[in-house]
């Protein structure tokens, strides 16, 4: 797959199979293309060539078992809903056309801030949460989409501890289900403790494998050029993680 | 008024002007619906467009449309006149309105193609792309306009009405047109709201979860088209976007529940509306258009300064009453470090010239401390502070020790520099980031003991 904006490619000849039931992170400098990436797998920016697959079948036919956590910064937060009335969105394939938010459904929706520890922040208007409430929000209106495959463009950008922990927590608890998740990461620190394959992007898959193998000094030197200072502290926390695992 | 000097305005006497205007009982009449029933039903019927328009232009205002729709409706005008002069050709005299507003609804839309266009194939931007589609229908249409003037075609003259609206003149047949668009862009709306509210917050996440957004996005620029349409003959082209997003903005200021917001949005363009098209019946020479954006943007101004969460007053009674509760904070604090139950006049005189208070302002800190119960006047020597007070100082000399110490041993900042930024910090900590500093403080070893109240 290549993908272009304004006739620019921004992601070169992208092959990539996803392992089922892994957390995946995709990991790659500024302007690398990771968002890119997603965006291109969800049809939301056209694709220049190549095509994308969920299970073998096109996206179309099979975009009820995807679910999408945006980037927290591209919608207007203040606007005139609650925590609760965005995770039900996340119920309104279910709801159907025309239909009200029915009791069943704002259940489920409040069970799913539950799993983010929100359930308090239900009735707030959402300009007057935290950043990382607002992230938390996003997580639980995924999670009611009730998917297979989920894909979350920066999730942990900018949050505070809890919230980070609460996105591990429910991660692993999606792997546990038998799900999979594509994430798009910044912190190369935590990359071996979250996840377990890693795709490093860098306008093309540098590598992409499981974290123990590709997760490198040497690739991610590849992907990140000579401009990574963190690389040596990463690759020791890979090295540490490795030891553990 | 009969002696009023023969001054002449376009032949017009002043007192002859000055008689045009309506007697208190037909005002009367009018605002109760009892001016008769075509009067009535003008009424009825801009006031129902008023409520569809405010309705609608909620959705427009959350899609970040508002300008949009102010190019949509300037660029009707060039299809009304075409609308005429093709019926002319085809050998039907005068205006049908059914007619003219087919002709406006297609170059309106064609309006809303060019700028979408501009914006695909050019590096512009939209405000530049909508200010030359706008200006450039709008143009367009005013040429075609003083052709058929020139020619003085039959039935011309209405055509005027379209720029600046005339609510009054309107005939029953085109009224009922006007009412039924009106209730069925109300009705769709709120049969769509809450895809409308999905598109409108978060189009990819609608995209990803097998919306047609595309489509959705259609559907509400077509009601917005519709009502835009509808409104012309009444309110005018020029200002029914005002009855768009005016009554829109002013509901956003009440509330943030969608429902609510589109209700009270409704009831500002119902009663703009109304009022606009009784201020027309009276004084059919004045434009409708005109005066319904005079009403909606008093009750927006009024919404502005007086909403009680999200106002000017509102806002600036809150920030007034911060600055007098860190002020108070600070004598408080005072009394506590210097160990003292009475603030002399001349402690106080030092704090005030070294925050840069004003002497007003001086009164009101030492006025509000007395009022919430704080501390009591002890006429000339200063203030006698009572034991709430004492706690308040206590607890926020506390607060200023825990957050400098916070920011000494974890954020590196020196001793030295640590009292600027503690300044604000002490008097907004909540109780559980106080618990939440203790925890950190503590697991440094640094404990800071509960502050000990002077004993009165």
């Amino acid at each position: 797959m290549t993908v272009a904006y304004q006739r620019k490619p921004v992601l070169w000849d992208v092959d990539y199979d996803a392992p089922p039931n892994r957390l995946v992170a995709i990991v790659g400098p500024n302007g690398a293309g990771k968002s890119t990436l997603i965006k291109a797998c969800l049809g939301l920016v056209p694709r220049a060539s190549g095509q994308v697959e969920f299970w073998g079948q096109s996206y179309r036919n099979s975009r009820a078992r995807v679910g999408y956590v945006p980037q927290r910064e591209s919608v207007d937060w203040d606007f005139p809903v609650s925590a609760l009335d965005v995770v039900c969105m996340g119920r309104y394939r279910r709801i159907g056309w025309f239909r009200p938010v029915t009791g069943t459904h704002k259940a489920a929706a409040l069970a799913c801030m539950d799993r983010v520890s929100m359930r308090d922040y239900a009735g707030r208007q959402i300009s007057q949460l935290s950043g990382g409430q607002q992230q938390r929000v996003f997580l639980a209106r995924a999670l009611a989409q009730e998917a297979d495959l989920y894909f979350m463009d920066e999730p942990f950008a900018g949050v505070d501890a809890a919230t980070e922990r609460a996105i591990v927590d429910v991660l692993r608890e999606l792997k546990s289900a038998g799900k999979t998740v594509m994430v798009v990461h910044h912190d190369l620190q935590t990359v071996p403790e979250y996840f377990d394959d890693v795709i490093l992007l860098n306008m093309r898959i540098v590598a992409a494998g499981p974290v123990r193998d590709v997760f490198t000094k040497d690739n991610l030197h590849k992907t990140y050029g000579g401009r990574l200072t963190l690389l040596s502290e990463a690759s020791d926390a890979v090295a540490r993680a490795a030891g553990e695992l | 008024m009969g002696a009023a000097p023969p001054s002449t305005l376009r032949g017009r006497s002043i007192a002859a002007i000055s008689e045009d205007w309506p007697s208190a009982y037909q005002v009367v009449d009018t605002l109760t619906f009892q001016a008769g029933f075509n009067t009535n039903m003008v009424i009825a019927g801009t006031t129902l467009l008023g409520f569809a328009a405010g309705v609608i232009g909620v959705f427009a205002l959350l899609r970040k449309r508002s300008l949009m729709t102010d190019a949509l409706s300037h660029a009707t005008l060039p299809g009304i006149v075409l609308a005429f002069l093709a019926a002319g050709w085809f050998g039907y005299q005068g205006r049908s309105l059914p007619i003219l507003l087919l002709g406006g609804t297609v170059t309106g839309v064609i309006g809303i193609v060019c700028i979408q266009a501009i914006l695909r194939h050019s590096r512009l931007r939209e405000d530049a792309a909508i200010g030359i589609v706008l200006s450039v229908f709008f143009g367009a249409g005013i040429v075609g306009l003083s052709y058929i003037q020139a020619n003085a075609a039959a039935g011309s003259a209405g055509l005027n009405t379209f720029i600046y609206g005339q609510a009054a003149t309107m005939q029953p047949s085109d009224v009922a047109l006007m009412g039924s668009i009106a209730l069925a862009a109300i009705l769709a709306t709120l049969f769509f709201i809450k895809e409308f509210a999905l598109v409108c917050f978060n189009d990819a996440f609608a995209q990803v979860d097998g919306w047609p957004v595309n489509t959705i996005d259609l559907i509400m620029m077509g009601l917005v088209v519709l009502v835009t349409v509808a409104g012309l003959q009444a309110v005018g082209l020029i200002l029914v976007v005002a009855m768009l997003i005016i009554p829109a903005v002013s509901a956003r200021f009440w509330t943030d529940r969608l429902w609510v917001l589109v209700l009270i949005a409704g009831v500002i363009g119902a009663f703009g509306g109304y009022l606009g098209s009784v201020v027309s019946a009276l004084l059919p020479r004045k434009p409708a258009g005109a005066v319904i954006v005079i009403c909606t943007g008093a009750m927006f101004a009024v919404s502005m300064l007086a909403a009680p969460s999200r106002g000017v007053i509102a806002l600036a009674l809150r920030r007034a009453h911060l600055r007098l509760r860190i002020a108070s904070d600070h004598l408080l604090e005072l009394a506590h470090d210097s160990g003292k139950v009475l603030l002399h006049r001349e402690d106080i005189d030092r704090l005030s010239t070294l925050r840069g208070w004003s002497p007003l302002f001086r009164m009101l800190v030492t006025f509000s401390m007395q009022q919430r119960g704080l501390a009591q006047s002890d006429g000339n020597r200063g203030l006698t502070l009572a034991p709430t007070g004492l706690q308040r100082g206590a607890r926020v000399a506390r607060n200023h020790a825990l957050w400098s110490q916070y920011l000494i041993s974890y954020a590196d900042i020196a001793p030295n520099h640590v009292d600027y930024s503690v300044d604000h910090v002490e008097h907004v900590l909540s109780d559980d980031l106080v618990r939440e500093l203790e925890q950190h403080l503590a697991k440094r070893g640094i404990a800071i003991p509960a502050g000990e109240t002077v004993s009165a």
